[in-house]
C-alpha cells in the first residue's frame, strides 16, 4: 500500500529456487486489478502491496504456506488481459503460465466483469486442464446487483470454481482446499472458433500430437501455428527446443492448414479467434450470470465530477493542496517533539560516552556526527511522511489516480508521451526507484523510456520534507493555519513545477532524441472502491515508519559519521569539507546557492535525506553554532551563513530537479540496460535545475 | 448516427462493428472486447473532451479519439 520500492514487489520477489522446497505450485493469473495480490496476501500471509489500479504489481512475487502438511508456493502475477501477450511483463506472466512449471494456476475473476475476464481463463484452458476459477470481488458485485452462479460457472467449464471477497477473507480456506484437493477433470470446456478454422485445426492437430508427445497441448499448439503470432511462437519454440512451425512433418500439415482457411476465406486468424473467446465467455456469462450491467449512477456521477472540464483539473489541485495543507499542519508538532525527545536522548548517550572516558573526537563525532543525523532525518523526514502517505494511499484505494492519468492525458498526449506516466509519477512520490520500476506498465517502449528518465522530477521521500523544511523555515514563517496554508500552497506549486517540467522535458525528448508519434494507450478506469481506513492508516504508518528507519539506520548514520569527519579533522590548516565546499563556492553561488549547499547535494547522493544534516554540520563546524532545539535556531545558522529567500528558492528547486540518487540510477541502469540512458537521467534533471537555479539567482 | 467510436457522444450506446486499426493497437482493442457485435457506451469525456471513458463488457476503458475512430460502428 505504501510507495516504496517494496510496493512494486522486490520485497516479497523471491528466486525461484530459493525459498523453501515446495509440494505443490500455484500461480496466480488474471486481468488486471481483479485481487490477485490481495488473494496473494490472504493465501500466504505476506504483504504485497495492492492498490485500486491496473498494474500495481509489475514484479513477480512469490510465498509459501502450509496446508495439509504439504508446502504450497504462491506465485504473484502482474496482471494481463490475453495470453497473446503485448508487453514484456505480459510475455513473461504468459511463459510463466505456459512454460513456467507451476502445478496448478489460480485465475483469478472480477465477478462484475465476468466476460472479459473468462476470456482470459478460456485462454488458459486451452493450455492446460490444472486450472481452478476464483471469481473474485463477490461483494462489490453483490452491491451492483450482479449474482454469479458459480457452480453452473463450474459445471460449464469443467473446473472448480470458488466464489471469493478476498479483502473480507472469504473464500481463502475454500480456495486452500480447493488447491489442496484438486484433480484435473476429464472434461472443461473447450471453445469453437467456428467450422472452418476447426476443420482445419483439426487436421493440423493430428500431426502435431505425434510430433509433441504430450509436451505441449496439440489444440493449443495447432491455433498458435495458424495465429502465427511471432512473439507467441518464440516462446512456445524455445520452450520446445526446435522451430515447431519449420519441422519437417509440421511444415506441409501446416502449409495444407493454410491453404484450406484461404480456400474458405477466412484471413484474419486471429480476429476471428478473439472474436470465438468472446462469444463462449458471452455465452457462458448469460447462463451463469444474472442482473446488473451497466455503470452504477453513483459512480457514473463521480467520475463525471471529477472529469468535467469546470471540476476535474481544480479538484485534482484542491486535493493536492489539501493533502499538503494536513501534511504540513499535522507533522509541525510531532517533529518538534521528535526533536526535543532525540536531543534529550542524546544529551544522556553524551554523558554516557563522557563517563566511558571516550577520547573527546570520537565522542563528538559519535554525538554531533551520527546522532544529530539521525536525529534531524527521524524528526524531519517522518513525520511528514508518516502523514503523506497514508492519505495518498486512500486516494489510491478509492481509484483516483487513474482518474488523474485520464484528465492529463491530453498534456501527455501533446507532449509526444502517455498519460500512464501520471501512475508512474504518483509511485515516484514514494520512491523514484519503484516509480521508475513501475514504467513496466507503459507499453511503448519509447514513452516508457520518457518516463524513465523524467521520474526523478517528481521529489521523492527523502526530498519532499526538505521542500516543507525551506518553506516553513524561509519562504512562510508562522505556524498559524494561514501560514500553513500558504505553505502547502507554495509547496503545491513546487510540485507543479515539477509536474511542469516533466511535460516540457517530455516534449524534448520526443522532438529529439526519442522521436516518435505518440502511441495508443488504453487505460482502465476501476470502479471507485471504499478504502479500508483503519488498515490503510495503521500499514502506511507501519511502513512509512520502518523505511525511514531504515534508511536513518543503513545510511544517514554512516553518512553522518563520514561527513563530521570531514568537517572536522584537520588537513593543513582547512578541513577536507572546507576544502571541497570552497572549491565549489563559484559554481554554487552562480546557481544561487552556495559551495556549501552544492556539496550537500553532491554528498547526499547516496540518499537525499543527509542534503540538509551536511548543510548544517558544514556550517556549524566553521562557526560556533550551539543549540539546534527547533527550526528557528536552524533558520539561524542558515541565515548567519548568508542564506536568504531566494537561497532558500534556488535550494528548492534545486531539490526538485537534479540528478537521483544511486538507488534510482541503478534502477534505470537495470531497467533500460544502458549507460547510455542512465547518464541522461542524471543528466537531464540536472540541467534543468542549473539553469533553472541560475535565472532566478540572476532576476532576484 | 456516429459512423465510428470517436463520433459516438458522451452518454450514448451503440454496437461495434469492424476494428480498423492494425497491428498491437488491434489485438488491445480486441483483447479488452471491443469485438464485432458488442455493445459499448461513451460515459464521460476528459476536460479537453479527450481522451474519453467507454463502457465495454462491464469495464471502463478510456480511449483516445484518434484511437476510438478506429472502430467502427454497426448500423
Ligand atoms: N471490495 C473488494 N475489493 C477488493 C477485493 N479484492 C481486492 N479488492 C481491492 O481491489 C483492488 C485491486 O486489488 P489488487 O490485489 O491490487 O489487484 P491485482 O489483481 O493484484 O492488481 P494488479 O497487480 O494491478 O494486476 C484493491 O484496491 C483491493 O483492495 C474484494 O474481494 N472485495
Ligand atoms: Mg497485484
Amino acid at each position: 500500500m505504501g510507495l516504496t520500492l517494496r510496493s512494486v514487489g522486490r520485497g516479497a520477489a523471491a528466486d525461484e529456487k530459493s525459498g523453501p522446497r515446495a509440494d505443490l505450485s500455484v500461480a496466480l493469473a488474471g486481468n488486471p486489478n481483479v485481487g490477485k495480490s490481495t488473494v496473494f496476501n490472504a493465501l500466504t500471509g505476506l504483504r504485497q502491496h495492492t492498490g485500486n489500479w491496473s498494474g500495481k504489481t509489475v514484479v513477480t512475487a512469490r510465498g509459501y504456506y502450509d496446508y495439509n502438511g504439504r508446502t504450497v508456493a504462491v506465485t504473484d502475477i502482474p496482471g494481463a488481459y490475453s495470453m497473446r501477450a503485448g508487453s514484456a511483463e505480459e510475455e513473461a506472466a504468459r511463459d510463466y503460465i505456459a512454460f513456467g512449471g507451476a502445478d496448478l494456476t489460480v485465475v483469478v475473476c472480477d465477478a462484475g466483469a465476468l466476460e472479459r475476464n473468462l476470456n482470459l481463463a478460456l485462454q488458459i484452458l486451452e493450455l492446460t486442464p490444472n486450472v481452478i476459477l476464483a471469481v473474485n470481488l463477490m461483494d462489490e458485485a453483490k452491491k451492483r446487483g450482479i449474482s454469479v452462479d458459480t457452480g453452473g460457472l463450474s459445471r460449464a467449464l469443467g473446473v472448480p470454481v470458488i466464489p471469493m471477497a478476498a479483502r473480507r477473507g472469504r473464500g481463502v480456506e475454500e480456495l486452500r482446499a480447493a488447491i489442496d484437493g484438486f484433480e484435473p477433470r476429464p472434461f472443461a470446456y473447450t471453445v469453437r472458433y467456428g467450422e472452418s478454422l476447426e476443420h482445419a485445426a483439426a487436421g493440423l492437430e493430428l500431426t502435431l500430437e505425434n510430433v509433441l508427445d504430450g509436451r505441449l497441448g496439440a489444440r493449443y499448439a495447432a491455433l498458435r501455428l495458424l495465429e502465427n503470432d511471432p512473439k507467441t511462437l518464440e516462446s512456445v519454440n524455445s520452450h520446445l527446443g526446435f522451430d515447431l512451425a519449420a519441422h519437417p512433418r509440421v511444415s506441409p500439415a501446416l502449409d495444407r492448414a493454410r491453404a484450406e482457411l484461404a480456400d474458405a476465406g477466412v484471413r484474419d486468424v486471429p480476429g476471428l479467434l478473439i472474436s470465438g473467446l468472446y462469444s463462449a465467455a458471452a455465452s457462458v456469462r448469460a447462463r451463469c450470470v444474472t442482473g446488473g450491467s451497466g455503470y452504477g449512477e453513483g459512480q457514473l456521477k463521480l467520475d463525471r465530477f471529477l472529469t468535467r472540464r469546470s471540476t476535474g483539473i481544480p479538484v485534482m489541485l484542491l486535493l493536492l493542496a489539501l493533502i499538503f495543507f494536513i501534511t504540513v499542519k499535522g507533522a509541525n508538532a510531532p517533529s518538534d517533539w521528535l526533536y526535543a525527545l532525540f536531543e534529550r536522548i542524546g544529551a544522556l548517550l553524551s554523558r554516557g560516552l563522557s563517563a566511558l572516558g571516550l577520547p573527546g573526537p570520537v565522542h563528538d563525532a559519535l554525538i554531533f556526527g551520527v546522532w544529530r543525523v539521525l536525529s534531524y532525518v527521524v524528526s524531519v523526514m517522518l513525520p511528514p511522511m508518516a502523514i503523506f502517505f497514508p492519505m495518498f494511499t486512500l486516494l489510491e484505494d478509492l481509484g483516483y489516480l487513474p482518474r488523474v492519468a485520464f484528465n492529463l492525458d491530453s498534456g501527455f498526449r501533446k507532449a509526444g508521451a502517455c498519460g500512464k506516466q501520471c501512475l508512474t509519477m504518483a509511485m515516484g512520490f514514494g520512491c523514484n526507484a519503484a516509480g521508475v520500476v513501475g514504467c513496466r506498465i507503459i507499453d511503448s517502449k519509447r514513452e516508457r523510456l520518457i518516463a524513465v528518465l523524467t521520474n526523478s522530477l517528481v521529489p521523492c521521500n527523502g526530498r519532499f520534507p526538505i521542500l516543507i523544511a525551506l518553506i516553513t523555515m524561509f519562504l512562510v514563517t508562522g505556524s498559524g493555519l494561514g501560514s500553513s496554508l500558504l505553505a502547502s500552497l507554495a509547496l503545491t506549486a513546487f510540485i507543479l513545477l515539477g509536474v511542469g517540467m516533466t511535460l516540457l522535458i517530455s516534449r524534448i525528448l520526443s522532438r529529439t532524441v526519442l522521436k516518435g508519434q505518440a502511441s495508443s494507450p488504453t487505460l482502465e478506469l476501476p470502479p471507485f472502491r471504499r478504502p479500508k481506513i483503519g488498515e490503510v492508516v495503521v500499514r502506511s504508518l507501519f511502513d512509512r515508519t520502518l523505511f525511514v528507519l531504515g534508511r536513518a539506520a543503513a545510511v544517514a548514520a554512516p553518512a553522518g559519521l563520514l561527513i563530521w569527519l570531514a568537517a572536522n579533522l584537520r588537513v593543513g590548516d582547512t578541513t577536507a569539507l572546507a576544502a571541497v565546499t570552497g572549491a565549489l563556492d563559484p559554481v554554487g553561488r552562480f546557481l544561487g546557492l552556495d559551495g556549501v549547499i552544492l556539496t550537500a547535494f553532491i554528498l547526499g547522493l547516496p540518499a537525499n535525506e543527509t542534503v540538509i544534516p551536511i548543510i548544517i554540520m558544514a556550517y556549524a563546524a566553521s562557526g560556533s553554532f550551539q543549540g539546534y532545539e527547533n527550526l528557528d535556531s536552524l533558520r539561524a545558522l542558515l541565515t548567519q551563513n548568508g542564506w536568504t529567500a531566494v537561497t532558500a528558492v534556488c535550494t528548492a528547486v534545486f531539490t526538485v530537479l537534479h540528478w537521483p540518487c544511486t538507488t534510482t540510477l541503478l534502477t534505470v541502469k537495470k531497467e533500460t540496460g544502458s549507460l547510455k540512458w542512465t547518464a541522461l537521467a542524471a543528466l537531464i534533471p540536472t540541467l534543468a535545475g542549473a539553469i533553472l537555479c541560475a535565472l532566478i539567482a540572476r532576476i532576484f | 448516427m456516429a459512423s465510428n467510436l470517436a463520433g459516438l457522444g458522451v452518454s450514448s450506446g451503440a454496437i461495434v462493428g469492424d476494428i480498423t486499426a492494425f497491428g498491437e493497437l488491434r489485438r488491445r482493442l480486441m483483447d479488452l472486447g471491443f469485438t464485432p457485435g458488442a455493445a459499448v457506451r461513451c460515459l464521460f469525456a476528459a476536460p479537453s473532451g479527450d481522451p474519453r471513458a467507454y463502457m465495454i463488457r462491464d469495464s471502463v476503458i478510456a480511449l483516445r479519439g484518434s484511437d476510438a475512430s478506429l472502430v467502427t460502428l454497426a448500423g
